[in-house]
């Protein structure tokens, strides 16, 4: 099954019961899915009039007690970005799918991974965190959209599932989890569905007074403290007796994983350390294999950007190299075992040496 | 006969507001407009039905005087918010309550879309031709010659552009049942305010399609003026360009209703 389609699939069977979004290549065949799919069980699909429309009209779903998404790719996240605040704020949960493309700006429709900042440092205002978690292949794509919903409710917070172009494109094998019913979801205490027998309930995230949005924002970081201690996930591959690690999520670290067989292969002790979750980030484990390696190297669909969650995770514990192909050039494994060999032999032939 | 028996109740709050003193100032639209909303919810008895989503501007803490389930929504993406509500909980009654730079200035494609799709969600339209909460600025709804503090010696079609009739453009679109303008500066129009609000909720009630109640709305601290001329304001100078009335229904409702 195509990635775009697996998502849509996934989420129908996670519950997922409202979908709005605006085209966007390359994650049309999502939404064009969910448009026949969601009628078929009940479900609500609207093609908005914006990306800032469709976002408001999960907040507005979500609010009323369904499971919800969106989807759009790069430059349609950014505009998100004040939906995805508010949600925030407000602590109404969905899930929020961004299939990657090149940037900055209009950029291109190739598989680029550059929205890692814009993802988990946030493009929209005030203090707030957002689970991003970055599938690598269908299955996973199926497994991590099936468990974003449950991860948003959980929590009341919007979750960015982070793919990219080529992620939504590739066709393979999926088995999907058993689909759950609304009905057999727990029941949301929160949410708006008229004050019958009830005092009324108010969703907002304006707090005038400064010492209750001062409790609220602690109540938030809270929130964000029990996330990055529950819900950490990562991927290890081989590391056992590698010599040098390399790090890298989403499409670069499935490069990234055949060119490990390659120089494995070569008798070369190289492994993968694959963080799942971008936010929260892996810090820890990364730092004990910084401990235990000499070097640590760094790919990226991007000139850099996970790299600094690399840095600070690691600091000084081992030589950081990084390399970056930005625009939506996809390499090949051989570029990327090219890459780990010059780590290796320490030439700085390919990729550069992190001065700390 | 019991003393109690003695009596009837004739006035008195709707259960629909909360008990509590708001925010707005002396002469101010709002507290009318929340009190005819309350009044004609009550009067269908859709409290406990109705979820209501009010503005970023001068009624953001509407939810502290409204007594039913209410969701702020980003400035001017009330009917976005709205449209998923209403999609999520068709038995549901869903109200906005917007001014005039949330409906017809940073949400102006939300209010036009949700308005076309006919969304089924009863939209109340507050027109004080100015920026209230931010403190007199322009509003896309401000008139020529009108003073703002962006606008300094007046509202100058050349230098700002003219003020939008949102109302009138929003009655071409197919998706809209019912729109009517009128004011909250006389005690006949208060009651014909009251009469149209009552019958745009009883158009969501019967499933007929979008509609919006435009209530032009004084403003005396932004623009100067004493309440009572205010009043005289809206009466005199704001209807020649926003003039009162039905301005499309295609209800089949008749005359009396």
């Amino acid at each position: 099954m195509r990635g775009s389609n697996v998502v849509g699939e996934a989420a129908v069977r996670a519950g997922c019961r409202f979908y709005a979004g605006y085209p966007i290549t390359p994650q049309n065949e999502l939404p064009e899915y969910l448009s026949a799919r969601l009628p078929e069980v009940g479900g609500t699909f609207i093609q908005a009039e914006s990306e800032i429309a469709s976002i408001n009209m999960i907040l507005g779903a979500s609010a009323a007690g369904a499971r919800v998404m969106t989807s759009s790719s790069s430059p349609g996240l950014a505009l998100k970005q004040e939906g995805i605040s508010y949600m925030a704020g407000q602590e109404v949960p969905g899930v929020i799918v961004n299939m990657m493309r090149g940037g900055p700006g209009l950029g291109n429709i190739a598989p680029s991974a550059a929205d890692y900042f814009q993802s988990t440092r946030g493009g929209g205002n005030g203090d707030y965190r957002t689970p991003v978690l970055a599938p690598a292949g269908c299955q996973e794509l199926a497994n991590i959209t099936f468990s974003a919903f449950d991860l948003a409710d959980r929590y009341r917070t919007p979750v960015i599932i982070l793919g990219d172009g080529l992620m939504g494109q590739v066709m393979e094998p999926v088995v999907f989890p058993d689909p759950i019913p609304p009905d057999a979801l727990p029941k949301k205490e929160w949410i708006l569905d008229g004050c019958v027998g009830r005092p009324p309930r108010a969703i907002f995230s304006m707090i005038l007074n400064i010492d209750l949005m001062y409790r609220h924002n602690l109540h938030l970081q809270e929130k964000y403290d029990r996330i990055a201690a529950e819900e950490t996930r990562w991927e290890n591959l081989q590391t056992d007796d590698a010599e040098t690690i390399i790090v890298a999520y989403g499409t670069a670290a499935r490069i990234a994983e055949s060119a490990i067989e390659e120089l494995r292969a070569e008798g070369a002790r190289a492994g993968l350390f694959r963080p799942i979750t971008l936010w929260p980030f892996p810090t820890l484990p990364l730092r004990a294999f910084a401990s235990k390696v000499r070097k640590i190297a760094v790919f990226e669909l991007s000139m850099g950007q996970m790299l600094e969650d690399v840095i600070l995770s690691v600091g000084e514990r081992a030589e950081i190299h990084f390399y970056g192909v930005p625009g939506g050039i996809v390499p090949t494994p051989a570029d990327i075992a090219q890459f780990l060999k010059s780590v290796s032999a320490g030439d700085g032939k390919v990729g550069r040496r992190i001065e700390a | 006969m019991s003393e109690q028996g003695a009596y009837k109740k004739i006035f008195g709050m709707p259960e629909s507001l909360k008990d509590q003193a708001t925010h707005y100032c002396p002469g101010c639209g709002h507290s009318i407009a929340h009190r005819l909303v309350a009044e004609c919810l009550d009067e269908l008895g859709l409290r406990e039905k109705t979820i209501g989503v009010p503005p970023v501007g001068c009624a953001v803490l509407a939810y502290n005087y409204f007594n039913f389930d209410m969701i702020e929504a980003p400035h001017g993406r009330a009917l976005a918010v709205a449209t998923g509500i209403k999609r999520v909980r068709p038995d549901k009654f869903v109200l906005t309550y917007q001014g005039d730079g949330d409906l017809a200035a940073i949400g102006t494609a939300e209010t036009i879309h949700a308005a076309n799709r006919g969304e089924l969600i009863s939209t109340v339209f507050i027109n004080n031709a100015i920026y209230g909460m931010t403190g007199g600025q322009m509003a896309p709804t401000t008139i020529l010659g009108q003073d703002a503090t962006t606008a300094p010696g007046g509202r100058d079609a050349k230098l700002h552009g003219r003020p939008i009739d949102i109302s009138r453009m929003l009655a071409v679109c197919e998706g809209v049942v019912y729109i009517e303008r009128c004011a909250l500066s006389s005690l006949k129009q208060i009651r014909q305010s009251r009469k149209a609000i009552l019958k745009s909720f009883q158009c969501q009630l019967d499933g007929l399609g979008f509609s919006l109640v435009e209530l032009l709305s004084p403003c005396p601290t932004n623009w100067k003026l004493s309440p009572e001329e205010a009043w005289g304001w809206v009466n005199e100078v704001m209807v020649k360009t926003y003039p009162l009335g039905v301005i499309k229904d295609t209800t089949g409702y008749g005359e009396k209703r």
